[in-house]
C-alpha cells in the first residue's frame, strides 16, 4: 500500500505531502505520524503542503487533527506552503484551522519549531529552578 | 411572391450575388459614406463579398422571415465580428448599423428589375427584403451594445485591482490601505492580492487599515475576518487598524467576535506593534551639540 | 443550455475521487477560470464526490462543458442511490467545523460555487447539481 514518506530531520520529522491523496491515504499518514513521533520522542513536525493544490475539509480536519494528537505527544505542528488559492478557498469552506500553527515556507517553518522547542525547553529550565 | 406564397428572394439573391456586391460597395463607396480614414477599401470589398455570400447561403435555406435560426448564425457571427472590429477601429454603432441598411437600395434594385411587370409581387418581396435588412441593421446594435457591457465589467475589474494596492512597510511587514466598501467581489480582490504580496515578500504581519471604509457591519466584519483567516493559513498574523469611535461602538453592537483578531486605532500603532512582533526597534541617532 | 462537453465518472472507490477532482481540475481550466475558481469548484467536487461515496454508498458525477451566451462554465452532478437526507436545510447548515452536524460539507460547497441543486427524498437517495462560470 502506498504510504507518503515520513523523513527525519534532527529532533523534527518531516512529511512533504506531493501526492492527490485519497482519505485512506490521508487516515494513514496521520496514523503513522502519531506512531513516528512517539516512537522517536520527537518534538515538532513539520508538514509540507505546497505541492497540494487543494485541501478540503477531510484533509483539513486530518491537519487539525495531527496538530492536536502530537501537541499530546509533546510535539509542535507547523504546516507550511498552502497555495494562495487553497487559503482562500479553505476559509471560504469555513475552515480556519484556528488550531494548527503555519508558516510561508519549509525554511519559516523550521524557525518556528526551533524557536517553539527552544522556548519550551526554557520555560522547563525555569520551572526546574524554582521548584 | 411565387405563386405559393413563399418569397423569391432567396433564388434572387443567388442569381444576382454578384452584381448585389458591386452595387453595395459602390453604395459604400460614395464620398461620405466611406470612413478611408478608418478602413482600407480592399477590406469593405472583402467584408461585403464575403457577408453577402453567407447572407445568400443563409437565405437559400428558404427562411428569410427570422435571422435567429441557425442557418442564419453563420451571417450573426460575421455581423458581430464586423460591427467588433469596427467598433474598435472607432466607428460608432450607426455606422456600423449603416453599413447593413445601406444594402437595401442594392436589393430593391435588383427586385426592381425584376419583378417590375408584377406591382403586387415587387411590393410584397420590398417589404420581406426590408424587414430581412432591418433585423441585421438592428443586430449589429445588440451586439455593439454586450461588447461596450463586456468593456464595462472589464474596466469595473480593473479598478477593482487597482484600489486595492498592498504596500510593503518594512522587511516582513505589509499595509493594506481600504478605500471605500468591502464587498464580497472586492474581497477576493483584497485576499488574493494580499496573499500574493505575502508569497512574493515573505511577509509574517499585515496591516488592514480601514480607515478609509466608510460602514462596518455585519457582512464587512465577516469579510476581514476571512481576510485575517486566509492570511493566517500563509503563515502571517493580522492588524486590524484604523478603527473609528462608531465602527467600535458598531462592532460590539453586532455582537462580532474580534477577540482573535489584534486591532489598533491607528496605522501608526499598528506599525509599532508589527516591529515589536519581529523583535525590531527604532532608536533616534544622538544629538550632536 | 447547450452543452458543450459532457462525461460520467463513477465514484464508486477511494481512487475515483482523486479522478474526479484530476477531470474537474483539466475541465475548469479549460473553461479558463482563475486558478482561485479552478480551486474553488475541484474542492466542491471533492466534497460532494465524498458525500456521494461515504453516505451514498457510491454513485456517479456528470461533468458538463455549458455555455450561457458568451460566457462558459462548469455544471457537476452528483448523483447517488443512498438513503437521501432527511433534513435538507439542517444538511445545508455549516456543523463541520465543529465537529457536529451531519459532517456533509453542503453549505460550505454551496459557498465555493455559483449555482447550487439539491434534490434528495429518504430511501431514493440524493441529486446535488452545482455550477461555476468562468
Amino acid at each position: 500500500m502506498e504510504r507518503i514518506p515520513i523523513l527525519k530531520m534532527g529532533e523534527f520529522l518531516l512529511v512533504t505531502i506531493q501526492v492527490d491523496m485519497h482519505d485512506r491515504l490521508a487516515m494513514t499518514l496521520q496514523e503513522d505520524l502519531t506512531n513516528r513521533i512517539s516512537q522517536t520522542g520527537a518534538h515538532g513536525v513539520l508538514i509540507d503542503i505546497s505541492a497540494l493544490d487543494m485541501v478540503d475539509s477531510f484533509i483539513g480536519r486530518m491537519m487539525g487533527n495531527i496538530s492536536s494528537m502530537s501537541r499530546v505527544l509533546d510535539a509542535e505542528t507547523v504546516v507550511v506552503g498552502m497555495q494562495p488559492a487553497v487559503a482562500i478557498t479553505l476559509v471560504e469552506l469555513g475552515l480556519t484551522l484556528s488550531g494548527v500553527r503555519t508558516a510561508l515556507n519549509v525554511e519559516k517553518g523550521m524557525n518556528l519549531l526551533r524557536a517553539s522547542v527552544e522556548s519550551t525547553r526554557q520555560e522547563r529550565a525555569d520551572a526546574g529552578r524554582e521548584s | 411572391m411565387n405563386l405559393n406564397g413563399t418569397s423569391r428572394l432567396p433564388e434572387l439573391f443567388v442569381k444576382h450575388e454578384q452584381q448585389l456586391v458591386s452595387s453595395w460597395i459602390e453604395e459604400l463607396l460614395r464620398p461620405g459614406n466611406l470612413r478611408s480614414d478608418l478602413i482600407r477599401e480592399v477590406e469593405v470589398r472583402e467584408q461585403c463579398a464575403e457577408l453577402l455570400r453567407l447572407i445568400t447561403q443563409a437565405a437559400r435555406s428558404g427562411n428569410v422571415a427570422s435571422i435567429d435560426t441557425s442557418e442564419w448564425s453563420p451571417v450573426r457571427d460575421m455581423i458581430a465580428n464586423i460591427a467588433k472590429t469596427r467598433a474598435q477601429q472607432g466607428f460608432s454603432p450607426r455606422d456600423v448599423a449603416t453599413f447593413v441598411f445601406s444594402l437595401k437600395r442594392p436589393v430593391f434594385g435588383v427586385l426592381a428589375s425584376e419583378l417590375s411587370s408584377d406591382l403586387p409581387a415587387l411590393t410584397a418581396e420590398i417589404w420581406t427584403a426590408t424587414e430581412l435588412i432591418d433585423k441585421l441593421g438592428l443586430w449589429t446594435t445588440d451586439v455593439y451594445q454586450t461588447s461596450r457591457e463586456e468593456i464595462i465589467q472589464r474596466q469595473q475589474e480593473d479598478m477593482l485591482e487597482l484600489s486595492t494596492p498592498v504596500v510593503k512597510l518594512w522587511e516582513g511587514v505589509l499595509a493594506l490601505p481600504i478605500i471605500g466598501t468591502l464587498d464580497s467581489a472586492r474581497t477576493q480582490v483584497v485576499m488574493e492580492n494580499l496573499l500574493q504580496a505575502i508569497v512574493d515578500t515573505g511577509a509574517e504581519v499585515a496591516i488592514i487599515d480601514i480607515t478609509g471604509v466608510p460602514t462596518v457591519d455585519t457582512l464587512v466584519s465577516q469579510h476581514l475576518l476571512k481576510t485575517v483567516a486566509a492570511a493566517r493559513l500563509m503563515g502571517a498574523d493580522c492588524i486590524i487598524s484604523g478603527i473609528r469611535p462608531q465602527i467600535a461602538q458598531t462592532i460590539v453592537h453586532l455582537g462580532v467576535d474580534l477577540t482573535d483578531v489584534v486591532t489598533k486605532a491607528t496605522l501608526a500603532d499598528a506599525f509599532m506593534l508589527a516591529l515589536k512582533k519581529l523583535g525590531a526597534s527604532i532608536t533616534r541617532a544622538a544629538i550632536r551639540s | 443550455m447547450p452543452v458543450v462537453k459532457a462525461e460520467t465518472l463513477p465514484i464508486l472507490v477511494q481512487n475515483d475521487m482523486v479522478i474526479v477532482r484530476q477531470s474537474v481540475r483539466a475541465w475548469a481550466s479549460q473553461v479558463g477560470m482563475s486558478i482561485v475558481d479552478q480551486t474553488k469548484i475541484v474542492t466542491a467536487a471533492s466534497e460532494l464526490a465524498r458525500n456521494t461515496l461515504v453516505y451514498g454508498g457510491g454513485g456517479s458525477v456528470n461533468m458538463e462543458l455549458i455555455q450561457d451566451g458568451s460566457r462558459q462554465g462548469l455544471r457537476l452532478t452528483f448523483t447517488d442511490q443512498g438513503p437521501g437526507i432527511p433534513d435538507i436545510s439542517k444538511a445545508l447548515s455549516d456543523g463541520f467545523t465543529t465537529g457536529s452536524g451531519m459532517g456533509l460539507g453542503l453549505g460550505g460547497s454551496k459557498r465555493l460555487v455559483n449555482e447550487f441543486e439539491i434534490d434528495s427524498a429518504v430511501g431514493e437517495g440524493t441529486r446535488v447539481t452545482v455550477t461555476r462560470w468562468k
